[in-house]
């Protein structure tokens, strides 16, 4: 079972070292800095925070060198995000009338169990588009897969050895945050979650969200737009029945009961937590193991400290 | 009941010179209470009067001396969300001079100098404005450029974002009054901080400057042939710019926004964006004579021609004015003008005049408009 190590943005405030050493992990930690696109080989603060014993497995370089050599994927993958982008835009036109049907609702006066009721109903519809979404999604990978055969083809497959072996020996993955589909797509392409072995995950910000089973979109207070979250993808499933919001102190209006119970019920009964910087989270399986700064929004609205005894649902929605 | 005004309090208490010390000691001036709002001067003179520019109440209005003391007062309802700049008129004999509010500390600065700034309840300066220790910032460059079409040097000022890679392509900003911008609207700070909170994508800027704006910002072929024909072209050669008119954006404030729509229309599709605040788009509905005299000749000329036969000319247009200028009214009618012609139109109306300060405050619902960062995607 791994042993995964969430944790808060960690730009300004690296916790992760500590963290990792809380846990007695000690060697070699793989890097995954895809999210940083064309930066992901400026890895050296990170690298000096970890103790300087790492290795990068450059996936986004690695992702360019495919593309290159490979046209025939490049080009179905091409065509697979620009269908993909396609779905995302009409799901967003259709999620944010759902949004707002249940924001109004909400403000309407009639008896509190008719209220109840149409709340739940309109929460149920926010459920089903999302999950007609992700069902699209799932299905749009699953042809491309089926039709390309990523995995398979030789240039994939050379990679993936080289990134074996730069696994070999680690003890840990480190996965950063940064451009969360960029990063996503990239630990896709090389099929990295059937690459680990007993590594500890350690993943945070985008990197925390790419790993739960599903990567939610958000911001409450964007200068456009209502700020509706969204599903983005399916994400690697590493972490179940937890979902991961990294920087809540500017993307979340965690004092809001309204919009904090919405986004709980709607992805319930995953556990929606608020990860700010310096926040640690260390599971294995559905067991908290450990847990600093961690907050889980309520069905209610509420904001409470994720505390240490809490399991995370072991059922989900896929 | 409508609370008692502490000026009211004041004055029926009949006070003394020290009771008016006391008072200015506890109070911020001008004072806002609700919807109103006291000026205060404290001095000998022979007659006081508040100066502002709020288009639609009279521009001088005096203070009244409050009776036994050296104390003048006025009161004047504002709104709530309000900034309003002024000045204060005194005058001794002969002798008129116009004074920055010495009891308010508040100022904004502009190419004339400095106003006293009165923000009602409501109005906050945008933490997006200020200068952030968190943001990285980015590179800001003088530049000069020899136009021939202008018949001389033209120069200014290029910002780079932080970080910014050659091996990447970067959306480009022509900014008009570009060394006011930087100064009066802080925008180095706005664009650092803007992209920093990946509300729009890293770009590249370019603050240009023209010895006579009055002149060549007002429908000037020579203007719009300099930026289209010889300062993009050279850009895009020297710099990582993305060389598509959707990652395109000209913009500027009162002529420079007359200068940025002119430029759009005499070069259609050239411009993917257009910023347009406070433009001075003043035109007539008969005839040619304008009130607002002859240096606007040739925007009344302009834009008598654009409204008989408006054109699509950019994809998206973003136009900002406050309501306490004279040229709402013209900002106002030219909405439903681009908007029939098929481009995408957004109006943003602020309680605020005819100044840098409300072109800054404008600035992240604009830019972040036409230029939509990455805030969705990127999780640091």
């Amino acid at each position: 079972m791994t042993k995964v190590l969430l944790a808060g943005a960690q730009r300004f405030e690296p916790t992760i070292g500590p963290a990792l050493a809380a846990l007695g992990v000690a060697g070699r930690v793989a890097l995954v800095t895809a999210g940083w696109q064309e930066r992901e080989a400026e890895d050296e603060e990170l690298a000096a925070h970890l103790g300087g014993d790492t290795v990068n497995l450059r996936l986004h370089e690695r992702a360019d060198q495919v593309f290159a050599a490979d046209a025939g994927l490049r080009a179905a993958h091409r065509k697979r995000q620009r269908v993909l982008r396609h779905k995302q835009d009409f799901y967003r036109i259709r999620l944010e009338h759902e949004l707002e049907a249940n924001h109004v609702i909400r403000q309407r006066t009639a008896p509190a169990e008719i209220l109840a009721e149409e709340e739940r109903t309109s929460t149920l519809a926010i459920r089903i588009l999302d999950d007609f979404h992700l069902g699209q999604c799932a299905r749009i990978h699953r042809e491309f897969d089926e039709a390309h055969r990523p995995l398979e083809r030789p240039h994939v497959a050379r990679h993936r050895e080289e990134i074996a072996a730069a696994l070999e020996g680690t003890v840990a993955l480190a996965i950063a945050g940064g451009h969360v589909a960029s990063l996503l797509n990239r630990l896709e392409l090389f099929g990295i979650a059937e690459l680990l072995r007993d590594q500890v995950v350690v993943a945070w910000s985008a990197g925390a969200m790419a790993i739960a089973t599903r990567v939610i979109l958000f911001h409450d207070a964007p200068p456009q737009g209502p700020g509706a979250s969204e599903i983005l993808d399916r994400g690697l499933g590493i972490v179940r029945g937890a979902l991961p919001f990294p920087q809540p102190e500017t993307r979340l209006r965690l004092g809001d009961p309204e919009r904090v119970g919405v986004l709980a019920r709607r992805f319930a009964p995953s556990l929606c937590l608020a990860m700010p910087a310096r926040s640690t989270l260390a599971i294995e399986g559905q067991r908290v193991l450990a847990t600093e700064g961690v907050s889980v929004l309520g069905e209610d609205g509420s904001v409470s400290p994720l505390a240490a005894d809490t399991p995370l649902p072991s059922t989900e929605r896929a | 009941m409508t609370e008692r005004l502490a000026i009211e309090v004041l004055c029926d208490a009949k006070p003394d010179a020290a009771a008016v010390d006391a008072f200015l000691a506890a109070h911020q001036v001008p004072i806002v209470e609700g919807h109103r709002a006291t000026f205060l001067w404290r001095g000998q003179a022979d007659a006081v009067k508040l100066r502002h520019w709020i288009f639609g109440l009279e521009s001088a209005q005096p203070l009244a001396r409050l009776e036994g003391t050296d104390l003048f007062y006025l009161v004047v309802e504002i709104p709530p969300r309000s900034r309003v700049e002024y000045k204060l008129e005194v005058r001794r004999g002969e002798h008129v001079e116009w004074i920055e509010d010495p009891l308010n500390p508040h100022r904004a600065r502009d190419p004339f100098g400095a106003n006293s700034v009165l923000a009602t309840a409501g109005y906050q300066l945008p933490e997006w404005a200020r200068e952030d220790p968190l943001a990285r910032r980015g590179l800001l460059e003088p530049f000069s450029f020899h136009s021939r079409t202008l018949g001389g040097p033209r120069s200014g000022h290029v910002y780079m974002p932080a970080r910014w890679r050659k091996t990447r392509r970067y959306p480009l900003l022509v900014v008009h009054d570009g060394s006011d911008y930087l100064r009066y609207a802080g925008m180095r700070a706005v664009l650092d901080n803007l992209i920093h909170r990946l509300e729009i994508p890293s770009l590249i800027a370019v603050f240009v400057d023209s010895p006579d704006r009055l002149h060549e910002y007002a429908d000037h072929e020579a203007h719009a042939r300099f930026l289209c024909e010889e300062l993009v072209p050279d850009l895009e050669r020297r710099l990582p710019i993305v060389s598509e008119p959707r990652a395109r954006c000209l913009m500027g404030a009162s002529f420079g926004a007359v200068a940025s729509l002119s430029t759009a229309v005499r070069y259609p599709g050239f411009w993917g964006r257009l910023l347009l605040q406070s433009g001075s788009f003043a035109f007539t509905d008969i005839g040619s004579r304008n009130h607002r005299g002859p240096v606007f000749d040739r925007v009344v000329a302009f834009m008598n021609a654009y409204r008989e036969e408006p054109t699509a000319v950019s994809e998206r247009v973003f136009v900002s004015c406050g309501v306490y200028e004279s040229l709402i009214y013209e900002n106002r009618s030219l909405i439903p003008i681009l908007d029939a012609t098929g481009m995408q139109v957004r109006l943003v109306e602020a309680r605020d005049g005819h100044n840098w300060e409300n072109w800054r405050d404008r600035l992240r619902e604009g830019l972040s408009w036409l230029f939509p960062g990455p805030l969705m995607m990127i999780y640091e």
